[in-house]
């Protein structure tokens, strides 16, 4: 599976120098608290001090600021409008009718976009908090048996699950699995309890007690886990540290193919860094599924990068010490070996739109969501078809890393109700083309502070583009999986997509091109600093070149690449920056 | 910087100075010519640096070294006291003292807050110039001297000539009360009146005028006939004479450059409140933080056709009117643009409107004068015409409205700092009338009429009730929630750029934290900078119940307390009608408990600060 080298002669196991800034925070934070709860207290400033403006990620949250109106407010003498964007733990993307009905209530009462934003890491974020109400968002949440620890900074994030809702019994051992893997590698600081649930200090006793896994200094970078149900390769293994691919006998799930080191992230301008398949290192038994995932974070956490942030992530901690050592330290730590790996075949990634039947006679409907945003629209009342579908739902819901949305476990009879209620409200939509279905953007502007270009707000109007081209070459049923990012940190995963587009400045996008249906490869940088008329008519021009060429149902990543319009990178690191 | 102009402070130093020229006394020969000596190769800002050093060091209590001026002369000086609370009193204190001075009378002229209410008796000839807080009450700087003159121990003072002249605002019940009484108390113990009362209303510049004029032409024979060896105002010549002094003042503004405007409130806000900076280069004023930008404004071109349509006037009718104390005749359209003030109400034109209109409504409310001050605070001009139909003529109609009068603005900057800039905080005065958005006229005309790069005439008012303590070591307190934040932000640029070291402790409030922070980068980065030792916020707005500034005053009761002992300065501005009242009151319990006082004796303590001029109001 692997097309990455795996051997390095004489690795650098520990990358020797001075340690990155953040280093020195997480260190002295002790376990995450750092001075929020003095900051909270800090009338002069909506936002958070030095450090804390970094630990409050560890707790679920990034300080951001409505960024349409920072220049203005610049001149007003006043600070950003700094608020928080909030992303829930949600190991699997599960969430039921309860909890649904608690955060779009907080949603609307507490934030400025009064949206709920589902996400490519399968969970929800509210956008807009401002710090006198985040306290009270954490106890709501908290109220309905919800979280947000640990689901951005360096630590293991939210756990996806592919949602397959018709293998009934194999997705729910799956989804298990995801949140005990959520749970075992999730901090044990209190922190989050004492900050923002007000739960008394214990007084804690010997520091490696204190987080076992994680360390103290915890990890050097952001890490991601998910758990796979092939063929359906929704959560994208390959931008992810660590996979755990089911392997099923008969409909029973007996173990996983472990695949590390994926990772989407890169920096502009920075060759040593770039997009990474992650490698299979075998088979194991399901058993000993937490021994592993352990095994690899604190080898992980031991070996990686803690000088050059940007070489942080386990993909380059394998690329430097090779597969193999890699490997062989995770069966040490673990006492576990890897047997060969089991056959398994990923076809695709997009999700099944409308209703299907699960094996345990249940319905489950798809929703399409553009861009994943919950609101109330002209004429498309999203949020409120949710929160009448919420009220009356038996079952629960699944937010899937395609950010689209499963009502899942409709009884017969309650088929009809809801499905009316989705109408009523815009949720089902019989005129969405397969092209918009195949697209998508993270948030992008105004709120992330990361971004270079826009992404959400740019998304829809690409894509009524898009469908025109597509129409006029010839291609009206067709689509290609079109992913845009504001940035290059990976969010939409637009280093997985057929034609991903990454923000380079104000209006402004690289176009790489390349990958498959099943998200097996990375695509190759095609042309730099497009306009967005020039994308189009970029687009215009490969796909009607592809319509006239194409060999049967030859897909358009594959078609770039076998006519060379772009070369295929193999190996990462030396093939993707390769001219 | 341009010219350097003569603070009022200098003013009196100069008239010393003057005096001892001429040998009677405040510096001898050698001490005249070692000041001059000293200052001979001063630049003119050196000079102006020195003349403000130097004036300070006479109000520091260092008054005894003046004092001689007005002792051996006495029997034949003629004394003016003003009791003012914004600097109206004052600036007509000073013209009559001006007026006196060019006819030849010795004068002294005194905060009334500084003078010794003891040496009445001594007194011969006295003039009271006294303005009236809203309520009737004598304003700060008069409280002592208003107690002691009504008390039981007032003397007879039955070799006392003497006059008062009264400011006040016809549209409050007790108008003009201080200086009632005080004329009142006067005449009761004795004195005579040379000339009666005389009541000015807020338009008073005429009436002041014209009695300044019969008060110095009927003591002129009496207090010039003594040889005093003294000759009016002359200057030494080795002092910078030209361009000492401004030549523009409230009758003779300066028109400035307008060169920006900048709404600070968000976008959300329910406000809008503007950041002004106005450039007075070439103008020669100058200003000391504390001080007040006088602004003439015109009135709405818009409001004025309207207003002309409800009257069924063409605008064109030609009107007589004084201007500048000549009669002059104008169009009715240019009158109400630039003459007569439209925007704000006075009782009198409500009962002018309901004789003519004969309106049951209106006559019912212009016949209480608690309501026909509550409606005329509520109703443009505009509104009360469109109440009620009447018949009257143009002339007539301009007789029933008062002059439009300069609106006086805190200002926001240090010259220390801005140089030959002026920096002012103005908040729009907007309601909805008649289903129409009624604005302030001087806050309309600065932030919705009038452009960069235009010009606005303006000069400065000086309050000396409002300073800076002398000392850079003390710490101050600072309570100035809404625009009440303008003179503050110009304390800190002065403390800064003096390297003060004294604690600076900052209060202030608005509707939301989000949108109505003041100046919320500037004051992040003195707490940065070490400059403001602490800063407490309170909005209103953005929690279930109502958080004010004086809510977060006694959070902090015990180290505000702690504050006042070790000596700090507390100042309030803003809003005087809630604010000041409310946040007075929590002062009062603050030192009350925190002191182990009796409420009275909390308030003797406040008093004690006021009276040591370490608590200072700049209310509106």
């Amino acid at each position: 599976m692997s097309n990455n080298f795996t051997k390095v002669e004489n690795p650098v196991l520990v990358v020797e120098g001075k340690q990155a800034d953040n280093e020195r925070l997480k260190a002295e934070s002790d376990y995450l608290r750092g001075t929020i709860k003095e900051d909270l207290q800090d009338r002069m400033t909506g936002g958070f001090t030095s450090d804390n403006f970094q630990l409050i990620r560890t707790h679920g949250m990034y300080q951001q600021d409505d960024r349409d109106i920072r220049a203005e407010r610049q001149k007003q003498k006043l600070e950003p409008l700094h608020n928080v964007m909030l992303r829930a733990r949600l190991p699997g993307g599960i969430i039921n009718p309860t909890q649904w009905l608690a955060i779009d209530k907080f949603a609307d009462d507490y934030t400025s976009y009064g949206s709920i934003r589902l996400t490519t890491r399968q969970t929800f974020q509210f956008h807009g908090v401002l710090k006198p109400d985040i306290k009270l968002m954490h106890q709501t949440l908290n109220s309905v048996g919800l979280d947000s620890i640990a689901t951005a900074g360096d630590v293991n994030r939210n756990v996806l699950c592919t949602s397959n809702p018709v293998e009934s019994a194999l997705h729910q051992e799956a989804y298990e699995w995801a949140t005990k893997i959520s749970e075992h590698l999730l901090p044990k600081t209190r922190a989050y309890a004492e900050i923002w649930l007000d739960e008394e200090k214990v007084e804690t006793t010997e520091a490696d007690e204190i987080e076992p896994i994680l360390g103290s200094n915890y990890l050097p970078r952001k890490f991601k886990t998910t758990v796979v149900i092939p063929p359906n390769n929704d959560i994208d293994v390959h931008a992810n540290d660590l996979n755990f691919v089911a392997i099923s006998e008969g409909g029973e799930l007996i173990g996983f193919n472990v695949l590390v080191g994926g990772g989407l992230a890169m920096t502009h301008g920075d060759k040593g860094t770039y997009p990474r398949c992650a490698d299979d290192f075998g088979f194991i038994a399901k058993e000993h599924t937490l021994a592993i995932a352990a095994a690899v974070v604190t080898v992980q956490r031991d070996w990686g990068n803690r000088v050059n942030r940007k070489n942080a992530k386990t993909k380059y901690t394998l690329d430097r010490v090779g597969v193999d050592t890699f490997k062989a330290e995770v069966e040490k730590r673990a006492g576990v070996k890897f047997s060969e790996s089991r056959s398994y075949k990923f076809t695709h990634r997009g999700d099944s739109f409308g209703w299907v039947e699960g094996i345990d006679g249940k319905h489950h409907l798809t929703l399409f969501i553009e861009n994943g945003r919950i609101l109330d629209f002209a004429g498309k009342t999203l949020k409120t078809g949710m929160l009448e579908i919420a009220k009356i739902h038996q079952g629960d819901f699944r937010l899937t890393a395609n950010q689209n949305l499963i009502v899942a476990g409709v009884a017969q009879a309650d088929k009809a109700v809801i499905e009316q209620l989705a109408r009523d409200h815009g949720l089902i939509n019989d005129g969405v083309s397969n092209q918009r279905k195949s697209s998508m953007a993270c948030v992008a502007f105004p709120t992330c502070p990361l971004a270079m270009a826009e992404a959400e707000r740019y998304l829809p109007g690409l894509v009524d583009d898009v469908e025109a081209i597509l129409t006029k070459n010839g291609l009206k049923d067709e689509s290609i999986i079109l992913r845009v990012t504001g940035c290059p940190n990976g969010c939409g995963r637009a280093m997985l997509a057929e034609i991903g587009l990454i923000g380079k400045g104000p209006g402004k996008y690289n176009m790489y091109l390349g990958s498959d249906l099943a998200g097996s490869r990375v695509p190759k940088l095609y042309k730099e600093n497009l306009d967005e008329a020039a994308v189009l008519s970029e687009i215009d021009a490969l796909s009607a070149r592809w319509s006239a060429e194409r060999l049967e149902a030859e897909a358009f990543g594959d078609f770039v690449i076998r006519v060379g319009i772009v070369e295929q990178v193999i190996v990462s690191f030396r093939d993707f920056h390769h001219a | 910087m341009g010219e350097i102009v003569m603070l009022p402070e200098q003013r009196l130093l100069n008239q010393n100075t003057s005096n001892s020229a001429n040998n009677s006394s405040a510096l001898d020969a050698n001490q005249l010519a070692s000041l001059q000596q000293s200052v001979a190769d001063y630049s003119s800002l050196q000079l102006a640096w020195a003349s403000g050093y130097l004036a300070a060091k006479s109000e520091q209590g260092h008054h005894a070294q003046l004092a001689p001026v007005a002792t051996p002369v006495a029997a034949k000086t003629l004394t003016i006291l003003y009791a003012s609370q914004t600097g109206n009193a004052k600036g007509v204190a000073s013209q009559l003292e001006k007026s006196a001075k060019a006819a030849g009378i010795t004068v002294v002229l005194k905060n009334i807050a500084d003078y010794k209410a003891k040496s009445l008796k001594n007194e011969s000839h006295l003039l009271i110039v006294a303005s009236t807080n809203g309520e009737g009450e004598a304003p700060d700087d008069a409280i002592e001297f208003h107690e002691f003159l009504l008390g039981k121990k007032a003397p007879k003072l039955p070799n006392l000539n003497y006059s008062v002249l009264a400011l006040g605002d016809s549209s409050y019940e007790f108008f003009c009360q201080t200086g009632k009484d005080f004329d009142e108390r006067l005449q009761a113990l004795g004195a005579k009146q040379v000339a009666p009362r005389l009541d000015c209303d807020v338009d008073y510049d005429s009436e002041c005028e014209s009695w300044t004029l019969s008060i110095v032409e009927s003591l002129k024979d009496e207090l010039t006939q003594a040889d005093t060896g003294l000759t009016p105002v002359s200057y030494i010549g080795d002092l910078p004479t030209a361009g000492a002094t401004s030549q523009y003042s409230k009758q003779n503004p300066f028109a400035a450059e307008f060169s920006l405007s900048q709404k600070i409130t968000g976008r959300d806000s329910a406000k809008d409140v503007r950041h002004i900076e106005i450039d007075l280069a070439e103008s020669g004023l100058t200003y000391q933080v504390g001080d007040a930008l006088g602004v003439w404004f015109e009135n709405d071109e818009t409001l004025v056709a309207k207003l002309l349509t409800e009257l069924n006037f063409s605008g064109d009718e030609k009107i007589t009117l004084k201007v500048s104390g000549e009669v002059q005749e104008l169009s009715l359209q240019a009158a109400l643009v630039s003459q007569l003030e439209i925007t704000q109400t006075a009782p009198a034109f409500i009962e002018f409107w309901a004789q003519h209109s004969q309106d049951s409504k209106l006559l019912a409310v212009a016949s209480d004068k608690n309501s026909a001050r509550e409606f005329a605070g509520e109703h443009q001009i505009i509104d009360v015409v469109n109440s009620a139909k009447a018949d009257v003529d143009a002339q007539s109609f301009v007789n029933a409205l008062r002059k439009i009068t300069p609106r006086l603005y805190s200002i926001a900057s240090a010259q220390s700092e801005v140089e030959a800039e002026v920096h002012l905080t103005v908040g729009v005065v907007s309601y909805d009338a008649n289903g129409d958005t009624r604005t302030g006229g001087a806050s309309g005309f600065l932030c919705q009429r009038l452009e960069e790069g235009q010009k606005v005439r303006v000069f400065v008012e000086h309050n000396d009730n409002f300073r800076l303590p002398l000392s850079d070591d003390t710490p101050v307190i600072m309570i100035g929630p809404g625009t009440g934040v303008a003179p503050f932000r110009a304390f800190m640029q002065e403390r800064e750029s003096r390297d003060a070291t004294g604690d600076n402790w900052m209060f202030f409030g608005d509707q939301t934290f989000t949108q109505d922070f003041l100046y919320q980068v500037e004051w992040q980065n003195y707490l940065k900078s070490g400059l403001l030792t602490r800063m407490d916020v309170a909005f209103s707005r953005d929690q279930a119940e109502k958080i004010y500034v004086q809510d977060r005053l006694k959070e902090q009761a015990a180290e505000v307390f702690a504050w006042l002992e070790r000596g700090a300065h507390l100042y309030i501005c803003g809003d005087a009608n809630r604010m000041a009242k409310d946040v007075h009151q929590t002062l009062v319990e603050i030192i009350q408990d925190h002191g182990k006082l009796s409420a009275e004796q909390a308030e003797d303590y406040l008093k004690s600060l006021r009276s040591n001029k370490r608590y200072q109001k700049d209310v509106y």
